[in-house]
């Protein structure tokens, strides 16, 4: 069993499955959106006092921030329990577009030349590590919901505005992946 | 109690995110260059399966575990929001190569510059929270 869930997922497997974790929180009387999770902790911090934007009830969406523990838990368990011996199947014209960016491909789900301390802090680190995370809390807050929010919940109640959230995802992630990262990675 | 069975959900997410790739921002990469299907086969998959959930909970009149009908809330109308928010995330999602939820999942697998990407986020909101009032709808 364990190594049967090791192994690659497909994704006709794993689609279905996400689609399972929306039925659980539904069947529990709750949404599946986890981008509000962002709001609930600067609700947490006490900024409720001075904005009224997160003057809210946070311990109504309590569920969510225990929700939100639990993915750092499965993240763990994972990567060291479920972890595939296999590299990551990319696309081998992936594999030489990231190479002309000078961002080597290595077979692990996140590139290693990258995702370090030491690369957080050179200008491109900053950008796009936390200006990337602002873009994220900023936007995701603007337009009410991400991917699970928009993409999932939305699309799946067949919510016209979801599918023009889900239109501007692409364009901010063309515009960046095409038109930024070619000036970024110079 | 409850929070327990919203931590194991959590766990299975965690997991299910993690194993399906999709907190891979190699894969993120491979979506917005239109190099596989793999990306779109999962959200694909995902949504038609959910399509087929929120129908028959709608047409069975299906009740939650407390016994209350199921709702689903619609969207407001005003559409400026949705596209010049979503826009500002997809620039994110794609700089990151994560969306809010494989951000705390990637945390958990270790990756902790992921607390760089989190602050940002709380830092975006923050902004969003004093800012809104001025913003198009």
């Amino acid at each position: 069993m364990i190594s049967l869930l090791s192994h690659p997922w497909p994704w006709y497997v794993s689609g279905p499955a996400i689609a399972a974790i929306m039925a659980i929180l539904v069947f529990s009387g709750k949404t599946f959106g986890f981008s509000a999770n962002l709001s609930n902790i600067c609700s947490l911090l006490g900024f409720g006092k001075h904005f009224s934007y997160f003057n809210f009830d946070w311990k109504k969406q309590q569920w969510n921030l225990w929700f939100l523990v639990g993915s750092v838990i499965g993240g763990y368990i994972a990567v060291h329990y479920l972890q595939s011996p296999q590299p990551l199947s990319l696309s081998t014209s992936t594999v030489t577009d990231l190479e002309k960016l000078k961002i080597p491909f290595d077979g692990k789900l996140e590139p290693g030349s990258i995702f370090t301390w030491k690369y957080l802090f050179t200008g491109k680190g900053l950008l796009l590590f936390l200006g990337g995370g602002f873009l994220i809390g900023f936007g995701t807050r603007y337009a009410g919901g991400c991917t699970s929010g928009h993409a999932i919940s939305g699309l799946s109640n067949l919510q016209f505005p979801s599918l023009i959230a889900v239109i501007g995802f692409f364009i901010g992630g063309l515009f960046t992946t095409h038109l930024l990262f070619p000036i970024i990675f110079k | 109690m409850k929070a327990l069975k919203y931590i194991l959900t959590g766990i299975l997410f965690g997991i299910i995110l993690t194993k399906s790739e999709a907190v891979s921002w190699y894969r993120i990469q491979e979506m917005f260059r239109f190099q596989s299907i793999f990306m779109y086969g999962i959200i694909g998959t995902a949504v038609i399966s959910g399509i087929i959930l929120v129908a028959v909970i709608k047409k069975f009149r299906l009740k939650d575990t407390d016994g209350q009908a199921i709702q689903f809330p619609a969207k407001d109308k005003r559409w400026k929001k949705y596209l010049i928010g979503g826009s500002i995330f997809g620039m994110g999602w794609a700089m990151t190569g994560a969306c809010p939820g494989p951000i705390f999942i990637l945390l958990g697998q270790g990756y902790t510059v992921m607390l760089a990407v989190i602050a940002g986020a709380l830092a975006g909101t923050f902004f969003y929270g004093i800012l809104r009032n001025r913003l198009p709808q």
